[in-house]
């Protein structure tokens, strides 16, 4: 039954780690930026979240009403300037910044909010509650972020499939030349996308605040890395496939702890080499969605 | 094609689209040595030339894709040199990119839908393409990439005319495509500019260019060699122009050209 329970258990963190992965996924997709500062970003939006509850006294769950715009703002500003300007210079110039980014993030938040752990809506009764099915504990909150999680993919799905700019969200992934003559300004559509993305990482922030506890450097350590796992895992580029690769890497590192609890995450980066080794395009290749 | 008759070209007014001393670099390679041309509406003004002459860039040039080192480009008497490609694209300036270059993840009916995206007012709506291009309506939920040369050929014109253009540039049309095929989308050109459209192209098959232009203008290596109407011209001067024949002097300066 332990093992029943760990793979329920995996599939359920697998929604935080699609949270993580998706934004990650999606600037890939269109941009072809590696965003190296994904995590970071998450976990200001996280240290936000909790300005935001502190201040306003608002319903942890509601946060992200503010914090998901605020990001998206961040997202768009972001792409139109330093983005954009080291994606004109070459891909690789991406990286670079990025990983600036991501050390000047998490320096700024040492700075100022110290190396202390902080956790979102600790002692709620949703973020330590569970229910159980037979012997098989459920916490309201992996099912509430793996939810969150299909929610997300599905309105991801829906706003590429039929909006506006979701259309040229894709035809400019495909090829922005052609989307210029066409009379779309290529810089603009990626910055809605960045926009979208930066949403889903303040989702992921939130929720990773409220499973774990944040610290300056959860970003880089954690959440950078698992969205990189999912996101290879699953297929560079497609959206369901980030659920896939995080349902598969969180199995993974529960079916790793089942055998020895500190065999947690290495049992996750196992599965991930595999994959890379033998299958390197993903489980669910790009061409296969759209 | 009706083309005016010879040494009748509609020189009254300003032309819809000018060039004036055009030079393009791709990096060292002088590419565009001095081009000017002078389109007015109505017309079916035709680029022909080798492969490597020129006509490409002086097409994407107009369309905003290369950036000019010297000269400009001029839309309905308006300098549109400094502009990006989507600004003049929703000017009315719309291109064909050689190659097609549809968007290849999206079906048929959502190509067009990016292409009509920023539209100008006109006549073009999507149903109306799909009028236009009876086969295309049943097939509109196929990926483009599913779709043969021709087919995709003809969604990106209808892509292209969904933004209403006011001059549509035409890169290369029949570029690997059979000659049958090439024949059927050539043939839809009058129904095209019957819509009141000018169209400038560019085309490798100088009797393709010859059949259905008003006025043709033969490139070689970036320079201007010939220019006047397809009866203005004999085939030996074509044929020297576009070869660059020894002794080849450019044809008998035609009417209304200025060099």
């Amino acid at each position: 039954m332990s093992w029943v329970n760990a793979i329920i258990q995996g599939i359920l963190v697998g929604g935080l780690y699609a949270l993580f992965a998706c934004g990650l996924s999606l600037m890939f997709g269109v941009m072809k930026v590696v965003n190296l500062a994904h995590g970071d970003l998450a976990v200001v939006a996280g240290y936000i979240a909790i300005g935001v509850i502190t201040v306003t006294h608002i319903p942890v769950l509601w946060s992200f009403l503010i914090v998901v715009p605020v990001m998206a703002v961040l997202g768009y500003v972001l792409q139109r300037t330093i983005l954009q300007g080291a994606l004109d210079r070459s891909v690789l110039a991406t990286l670079l910044v990025t990983f600036g980014l991501s050390v000047v993030i998490e320096n700024g938040l040492l700075q100022f909010f110290t190396a202390n752990t902080r956790g979102i809506g600790s002692g709620l009764a949703l973020v330590s509650g569970s229910f159980s099915i037979g012997s098989i504990q459920i916490g309201y909150l992996p099912l509430v972020i793996f939810a969150t999680a299909v929610v997300v993919l599905l309105g991801l799905q829906y706003f590429l499939s039929t909006s506006r700019y979701g259309r040229l969200i894709r035809a400019v992934a495909d090829d922005k030349e052609a989307a210029q003559l066409a009379g779309a300004d290529y810089r603009h559509v990626f910055g809605i996308a960045a926009a979208v993305a930066f949403g889903t990482v303040a989702l992921g922030g939130i929720a990773y605040g409220m499973y774990a506890q944040l610290a300056p450097t959860t970003g880089t350590d954690t959440i950078l890395l698992f969205a990189f796992a999912a996101v290879v895992i699953g297929g560079l580029g497609s959206l369901w496939g980030t659920l896939l690769g995080g349902v598969v890497l969180g199995v993974a590192q529960q079916i790793g702890a089942q055998i020895s609890i500190s065999d947690e995450t290495l049992a996750g980066f196992i599965v991930f080499l595999a994959v890379l080794a033998l299958r390197p395009q993903g489980l669910i290749s790009r061409g296969a969605q759209s | 094609m009706s083309g005016p008759p010879d040494g009748e070209r509609p020189e009254s007014g300003t032309p819809l689209l000018e060039v004036r001393d055009l030079v393009v670099h791709h990096g060292q390679l002088r590419a565009l040595d001095g081009i000017s041309l002078r389109v007015f509406p109505g017309e079916v003004y035709a680029i022909i030339g080798a492969n490597g002459a020129g006509k490409s860039t002086l097409l994407r040039t107009i369309a905003g894709l290369h950036s000019p080192t010297a000269g400009s480009v001029l839309f309905d008497g308006t300098d549109v040199t400094g502009l990006r490609p989507e600004r003049r694209a929703r000017q009315g300036i719309v291109m064909v990119p050689e190659g097609r270059r549809l968007f290849g993840s999206l079906s048929v009916e959502e190509n067009l839908q990016v292409g009509g995206a920023f539209a100008r007012e006109g006549p073009w709506t999507i149903e109306r393409v799909y009028e236009t291009f009876d086969w295309m309506r049943e097939r509109r939920n196929q990926a483009a990439s599913q779709l043969s040369g021709g087919e995709q050929q003809t969604v990106a014109i209808g892509r292209a005319l969904l933004a209403n253009p006011r001059v549509l540039l035409l890169d290369e049309l029949s570029l690997g495509l059979a000659p049958v095929v090439v024949q059927r989308i050539y043939g839809m050109l009058p129904q095209i500019l019957a819509a009141g459209l000018t169209v400038l192209l560019v085309e490798q098959d100088v009797s393709q260019a010859l059949r259905v232009a008003s006025h043709i203008h033969c490139l070689l290596e970036g320079r201007t060699t010939l220019e006047g109407t397809p009866t203005g011209v004999s085939a030996d001067q074509v044929e020297a122009a576009y070869f660059g024949l020894a002794g080849a002097a450019p044809g008998p300066a035609p009417e209304g050209s200025e060099s």
